[in-house]
């Protein structure tokens, strides 16, 4: 299946910093150089926060584990959890359609999707509140017919009662995942048939639903706040024998004690250009009020700059080729700033592509 | 039947305490310092005793998988590696141990780790399971807490660090060298073998891959005794083992029962019979997506072991993920369905297979409307023949295998359809 990134792609990312410290903890458990090996659980840190997958979150997860750009892409892109297109604001919802929950009824559950959200799967619906699409088994089977929404599984449904749901979600209301027949967890409907001599009862929900409802954060954009960061494997360890995020200092304190702050200095470190542009005071390099007669340069040309990117550098007084390829040091600095694109300008190197672009003009 | 006593997941539902303490009173992490102590080469021994073969799918002897691993380290690490990756279509067994009884887990990892010399397991679960994940994290931090894991784990003398990682919805992240490379951080492609991952698995250390259940069920066994363990099941198919029911059957469920129990007591005794009663049987898939179907009227007497399904009925016990379809069923469809799930999850790497799959879904595609000439099931016989064996790992037989259990067992049907939709079209054109 062809994945491509989105066409309209935010600015920047970064973690917010809980979930920063949360992704250093993560990557201490890998042993030390293989940092690589958090890069799934990080872009989907990523994903929880933002809703779906941009390729500054996808850059900024490679940077921070020191891989190439193009090896997190892959990832991002074999990988179907992955959305790399924006979802519902709500919920993304996905409908288990293969064998067992097919033959119990999940195609009445499309049909209610169809209804309801878009006649299309990855289609944001009207009112933006939701996205589906029909995902391949979930490994819920004895509860078939199930969806994953958000974090969580709702089972045994039938077409109503996932109606249902999804009214309630609209309404702001968050159902009480697990089965939706009255059963506990994956015992028999009608009572059960084996481990009836231990007794019964001791918590309200099964232990995927008791999460849900202690958490509250079913279909929550997650910002690391949730539930506690531990690390009990790093207890009597010596830090610098884990691997540690690319960049990073080894005197340093164990990553998880690392503040929030040391993020933006280690992104810095593991792009040195980037660095040494951001010890140069800025300067406002000369700028335009409109376009010279003959019309304003596609700045898209440049790779690095997408429509919202044009936009804002034509916002700033910028329209020609030949402007972007006279910029100093601190001129660049002084763009950079305004872009809040720390590095962006120097790491693509728009000045070389934009003096190439100017001289073909 | 299989007596509650004798069961060893005993809180597979979750409803009893699903702590450490309740875990505790259930009788698990008893003694386990002292089972470590026994020795790397008992504990082998003993596991190759029980008879117990991998739960996850193909049914190799976990015990002798074990001694594959290198006696004596080299200098680079071992490492346990526990595929959680449960996507197989049908199977939702592991599911439940990890939420619902995650300390069997836990301490099998750790037995299982010490016999083959390794400080570190990681856990790789599917990315779907996130509330899986949080509840064995939970019981992981539990067991650190109360020094179970970590430093002198559990008073045994061994270091032992588990870590649970997770992977983003990828099917073939289940096949072992596959869940290496995405454990390292890069595409779920498998890796041509040998060499063998007890050779250079994980980070190019030697590793073992086994299922949760293997492992889950580790403990126990070494408390209770290889002969009670084989003492269940017919010889060659020894153990408890967890059946996963779903589809046309009253109570769809998961339970744990003894090998070799038959279908008909199995549905019986827990599902509450077919739907529409056993005249109604359609088809059975007893193994999960993987293994080729069974007529229903075959399957009433089947013995639910491996060597059974595999010799007698041409099919397979896989993860024991039994999918029942009744006679309102669209077999050909259903099989489609399946033929479609494979060329999704298909990684690319293998020719094959990445073109095999889809050429596999576009002629199941027309079968089921009976848009086809009669002479296409032959061809479809023959593509699956070219995918079988011709590819670095199994997803190729696994796509091949549904397909030909459907020609073999109902190519009745797809004949009839075919030549009802041919009639329907020529009387619709003589009436114009």
């Amino acid at each position: 299946m062809l994945r491509r990134l989105y066409h309209d792609q935010p600015e920047s990312f970064a973690f917010t910093p809980e979930n920063q410290k949360w992704a250093e903890a993560q990557i201490t458990k890998y042993p030390a150089g293989r940092a690589q090996s958090a890069v799934i659980p990080l872009l989907w840190r990523a994903q929880e926060q933002e809703g779906w997958l941009s390729r500054p979150a996808i850059e900024y997860v490679a940077d921070m584990l020191g891989m190439a750009h193009i090896r997190a892409f892959e990832v991002a892109s074999f990988y179907f959890m992955f959305q790399l297109t924006p979802t519902g604001s709500i919920a993304h919802v996905q409908i288990c359609g293969t064998l067992s929950c097919m033959i119990c009824g999940a195609e009445d559950l499309i049909k209610v999707c169809q209804d309801q959200i878009a006649e299309k799967p990855f289609t944001v619906s009207e009112d933006g509140a939701f996205t589906w699409e029909e995902v391949e088994c979930l490994g819920a089977c004895s509860n078939a017919p199930m969806v994953q929404i958000g974090k969580d599984y709702y089972e045994d449904l039938t077409a109503e009662r996932f109606a249902e749901i999804l009214a309630e979600l609209r309404a702001g209301k968050v159902p009480v995942p697990g089965p939706q027949n009255g059963r506990f967890s994956s015992e028999p409907l009608s009572g059960l048939t084996s481990l009836k001599e231990f007794d019964s009862g001791k918590t309200k929900y099964n232990a995927s639903a008791q999460l849900a409802v202690d958490l509250g954060e079913t279909v929550k954009r997650i910002d690391g706040t949730e539930v506690p960061i531990l690390t009990p494997w790093m207890k009597g360890k010596d830090a610098s024998t884990v691997a540690a995020p690319a960049g990073a200092k080894v005197a340093e304190p164990a990553p998880v004690a690392k503040p929030a702050h040391a993020q933006a200095a280690e992104a810095k470190a593991a792009n040195p250009k980037a660095e040494a542009a951001a010890e140069v005071d800025e300067a406002e390099p000369e700028v335009l009020t409109a376009a010279r007669a003959e019309g304003a340069d596609d700045l898209k040309k440049i790779s690095g700059v997408g429509p919202k990117l044009e936009q804002t550098l034509n916002e700033l007084g910028f329209y020609h080729f030949d402007q972007i390829a006279k910029w100093t040091d601190a001129e660049i600095q002084w763009v950079d700033n305004r872009l809040k694109f720390k590095g962006r300008i120097t790491r693509d190197d728009w000045i070389g592509q934009a003096a190439e672009l100017a001289k073909k003009d | 039947m299989l007596k509650d006593q004798d069961r060893i997941f005993t809180n597979l539902y979750g409803m009893h305490e699903r702590t450490l303490a309740g875990a505790k009173a259930r009788g698990h992490w008893d003694g386990t310092a002292g089972i470590i102590q026994k020795g790397r080469d008992w504990i082998v021994d003993q596991m190759k005793a029980s008879g117990l073969r991998g739960r996850g799918g193909a049914g190799f002897p976990t015990g002798l998988k074990w001694s594959f691993m290198p006696k004596e380290s080299d200098g680079r690490p071992a490492y346990l590696v526990i595929n959680a990756d449960e996507s197989e279509p049908g199977t939702c067994k592991d599911r439940e141990i990890m939420r619902h009884d995650p300390h069997t887990l836990i301490e099998g990892a750790l037995i299982a780790s010490f016999a083959m010399n390794a400080n570190a397991a990681y856990i790789y679960i599917r990315g779907e399971y996130i509330r899986e994940r949080e509840a064995l994290q939970v019981a992981i931090d539990e067991a650190y807490d109360a020094g179970l894991l970590g430093k002198n784990a559990a008073g045994s003398g061994w270091d032992f660090d588990l870590y649970l990682h997770h992977g983003a919805g990828a099917y073939i992240c289940g096949e072992e060298t596959a869940l290496i490379e995405s454990l390292e951080g890069k595409k779920g492609m498998p890796r041509m073998k040998p060499p063998f991952p007890a050779g250079a698995g994980l980070y190019g250390c030697p590793t073992t891959v086994n299922n949760v259940e293997s492992i889950a069920v580790v403990p126990t066994i070494l408390r209770r005794g290889p002969e009670w363990f084989a003492g269940f099941g017919r010889p060659n198919n020894a153990g408890t083992k967890l059946f996963a029911i779903s589809g046309h059957v009253n109570n769809p469920c998961v339970v744990e029962e003894a090998m070799s129990i038959s279908f008909e007591e199995l549905i019986e005794k827990h599902c509450g019979g077919i739907r529409g009663g056993w005249d109604n049987l359609l088809a059975v898939i007893p193994g999960g997506s993987s293994v080729p179907c069974v007529r229903g009227e075959n399957m009433r007497d089947a013995i639910m072991d491996f060597d059974y399904l595999r010799n007698d009925l041409g099919s397979g016990l896989g993860t024991a993920a039994v999918i029942v379809m009744d006679k309102q069923t669209d077999i050909i469809k259903a099989i489609w369905r399946l033929a479609k799930f494979y060329k999704h999850e298909s990684c690319g790497q293998c020719t094959p297979c990445r073109e095999g799959t889809g050429w596999m879904m576009r002629v199941m595609d027309r079968l089921v409307k009976g848009e086809a000439e009669i002479e296409e099931i032959d061809m479809l016989w023959d593509v699956t023949k070219q995918v079988e064996g011709h590819t670095i790992c199994a997803l190729g037989d696994a796509a091949a295998w549904p397909i030909q259990g459907l020609i073999r067992n109902f190519r009745d049907e797809i004949e009839d359809r075919i030549k009802a939709q041919k009639t329907g079209r020529r009387s619709a054109i003589a009436a114009e």
